[in-house]
């Protein structure tokens, strides 16, 4: 179970560009998925026969339908700004984590097959034939990005990188060579509902486990109720809130607004997930498949608004593509919007002073705010520019006493990932996780060390487990990482009922 | 890679999670256990086994909170927490324990 020793980087006061080291982690690519789990999406099962051809095939399809992959693939001069800007390029040293360089590995095989110069004059514009050396290639460093949009900040020309990795992603895909951690996880969600794999009776059973725990501290009749027809808000949530610490923490919190707010909800067992890994892999149809089953679990239990739980990616998804991928949602409330955050929510309840609190009992704590990078660079919150980072701040600072940023290039719409983004919060990339983690350790350090921060809070599912491990890797306590609507359920004032 | 186990071989996957959850016995926690630096005690046998009669009731591995409760109420109170549990089993109570009570590894955003 040891994961494989590899060099620990040392945590300094700034982030520091470190001097390239070509191929640093090319040994790095996560396990390839099994036939069975390839087949359940519609990929073949293994690397097909023809597979140089397909892949070309695939591209060509790609590039007609999304207009930006070509602009992207077109437009980079090469100027250089993105190449300090990844998390993972600042934590391993390879010059194919630069995004630059990432990018590089798609465009040169574009230049090659879809442009004038590249089929005539290969050497002079950088262009290679599609090798299987090149595939593997694209394998290793397609799945040390994790699609957080970072770099886009910096480039001038607005290139996406993570669009460009979800390309590869879903070329790679289309010939049989697909990664095992996303594609048997999206086959459970098509299953069952959710990432865990979690089935009905054992969700209920442990949403019971939750009303007793919350009975016990509280000694209030929390509800957390499951497939109840008729509430008016259906919550969905990342199967982790389910399963496991600090996430867990969050979902008694937003039971805990409900209920003092008075508002009928439910989660289903239909839609038990808000993650759509359908995006990490770029497949159009499989992130459609997942968002449909929300679809039919609002339709079905006749709720009135759709409210998702602290999930980054899953807000993305929600926030950007819900309507056109599952609309239209003409049959929910429209005083409410779809979907709604569930900091929405509590942001707008505590605005009407619905909500309130005795912040003393998170005087323990002294908090920073780690921005989820699908949340802050790819969404936005209550319809107020800059929402998506206000509103998250505003409620610790409604429901807690001490509150400090972290430094402002690591933060907001500069935030750096986790590292564990993306489809890659897998134990097979656990050398990348860790290294990837690296800037935003050295940032919590300062204000660890500046301000006597002792926790951080985040909205993400992925960030809370990367976290859990990151901590405790470079030296900071494991439990240190919260979920915001933990801070929520602390300080909750409950004994008011009426609206 | 499969494991050898009393003289036969089980299949396991990547990680090393038992393919075939009819493969385990004893030994096989013993074997996993032993290979990750671990000597089981009474300690790690009461979460093993509780893991696997959960496990058979409901087709999945409790969360952990479900999993602290259950310590907790069997076990007394300052026992009933994840400190506990990342003791005895330090890459964790959902993964490593999982493996050695022959469940398969939890997935998704965990």
């Amino acid at each position: 179970m040891a994961v494989k020793e590899f060099e620990k980087p040392e945590l300094k006061e700034f982030t520091e560009v470190p001097k390239l080291e070509n191929e640093a982690t090319s040994h790095l690519a996560p396990f390839k998925s099994k036939e069975e789990f390839q087949s359940t999406l519609g990929y073949p099962g293994e690397l097909v026969d023809n597979w140089e051809d397909a892949a070309l095939d695939k591209m060509g399809d790609l590039l007609k339908k999304y207009r930006s992959l070509r602009v992207y693939l077109d437009s980079c001069i090469q100027c250089g700004a993105c190449t300090d800007k990844c998390h993972y390029y600042l934590g391993t040293k390879d010059p194919s984590n630069m995004p630059v360089g990432r990018q590089n590995l798609l465009r040169s095989v574009y230049r090659r097959y879809f442009t004038l110069p590249g089929k005539y004059f290969p050497k002079l514009v950088g262009a290679i034939d599609l090798t299987k050396e090149v595939l593997d290639e694209w394998y290793s460093y397609y799945h040390q990005c994790s699609q957080c949009r970072r770099c886009a900040v910096f480039c001038p020309m607005g290139i996406d990188t993570a669009e460009i990795s979800m390309a590869a992603r879903e070329i790679m895909d289309s010939i049989g060579v697909g990664q095992k951690y996303c594609n048997e996880i999206i086959g459970k969600v098509h299953k069952i509902g959710n990432n865990l794999g979690l089935p009905e009776p054992a969700l209920a059973d442990t949403l019971e486990g939750l009303e007793e725990d919350v009975v016990d501290e509280t000694e209030i009749d929390v509800k957390y109720p499951l497939d109840q027809k008729d509430s008016d808000v259906l919550l969905v949530t990342p199967s982790a809130d389910f399963f496991a610490e600090p996430h867990v923490d969050g979902l008694i919190g937003y039971g805990k607004v409900f209920h003092q707010a008075g508002i009928s909800w439910t989660l289903s067992s239909h839609a038990s997930e808000a993650a759509n890994f359908g995006m990490f892999i770029g497949s159009y149809a499989n992130m459609r498949k997942l968002a449909l089953r929300i679809r039919e679990a609002a339709l079905d239990l006749n709720v009135k608004r759709i409210v998702f739980g602290e999930c980054g990616h899953a807000w993305r998804v929600a926030y950007s593509f819900l309507n056109t991928l599952a609309g239209p949602f003409d049959f929910l409330d429209p005083k409410y919007p779809v979907p709604q955050h569930i900091c929405e929510v509590t942001y707008d309840l505590i605005q009407k002073k619905v909500l309130e609190f005795d912040k003393s009992a998170n005087d323990d704590m002294v908090i920073t705010y780690h921005d989820s990078c699908n949340v802050a660079r790819a969404s936005n919150m209550g319809d107020i520019i800059g929402g998506q980072f206000s509103i998250p701040r505003d409620i610790i600072k409604a429901t807690s006493n001490h509150f400090y940023d972290m430094e402002e290039s690591t933060i907001k719409e500069k935030t750096f990932c986790c590292g564990g983004g993306g489809g890659l919060l897998t134990d097979d990339l656990m050398e990348l996780r860790m290294k990837g983690a690296l800037p935003r350790m050295e940032a919590l350090k300062r204000v660890v060390d500046d301000y006597g921060v002792t926790h951080m809070a985040a909205i993400c599912a992925i960030c809370k487990s990367q976290f859990s491990k990151a901590l405790g890797y470079y030296g900071f306590e494991m439990d240190r990482i919260i979920s915001l609507h933990q801070l929520v359920g602390n300080a909750l004032i409950m004994n008011k009922k009426e609206l | 890679m499969p494991i050898e186990v009393n003289g036969k071989s089980l299949e396991v996957d990547e990680e090393g999670y038992l393919s075939n959850l009819n493969d385990w016995e004893k030994d096989v926690a013993e074997i996993m256990a032993k290979e990750d630096g671990i000597d089981l005690g009474e300690d790690h046998w009461e979460i093993i086994n509780f893991l696997r009669e959960y496990y058979e009731e409901y087709q999945i591995a409790p969360a952990v909170r479900v999993l602290t409760k259950a310590v907790g109420k069997k076990l007394g109170k300052d026992k009933g927490n994840s400190k506990y549990l990342y003791e005895l089993f330090p890459y964790g109570p959902g993964k490593q324990a999982c493996k050695f009570a022959g469940l398969p590894k939890p997935t998704g955003c965990v």
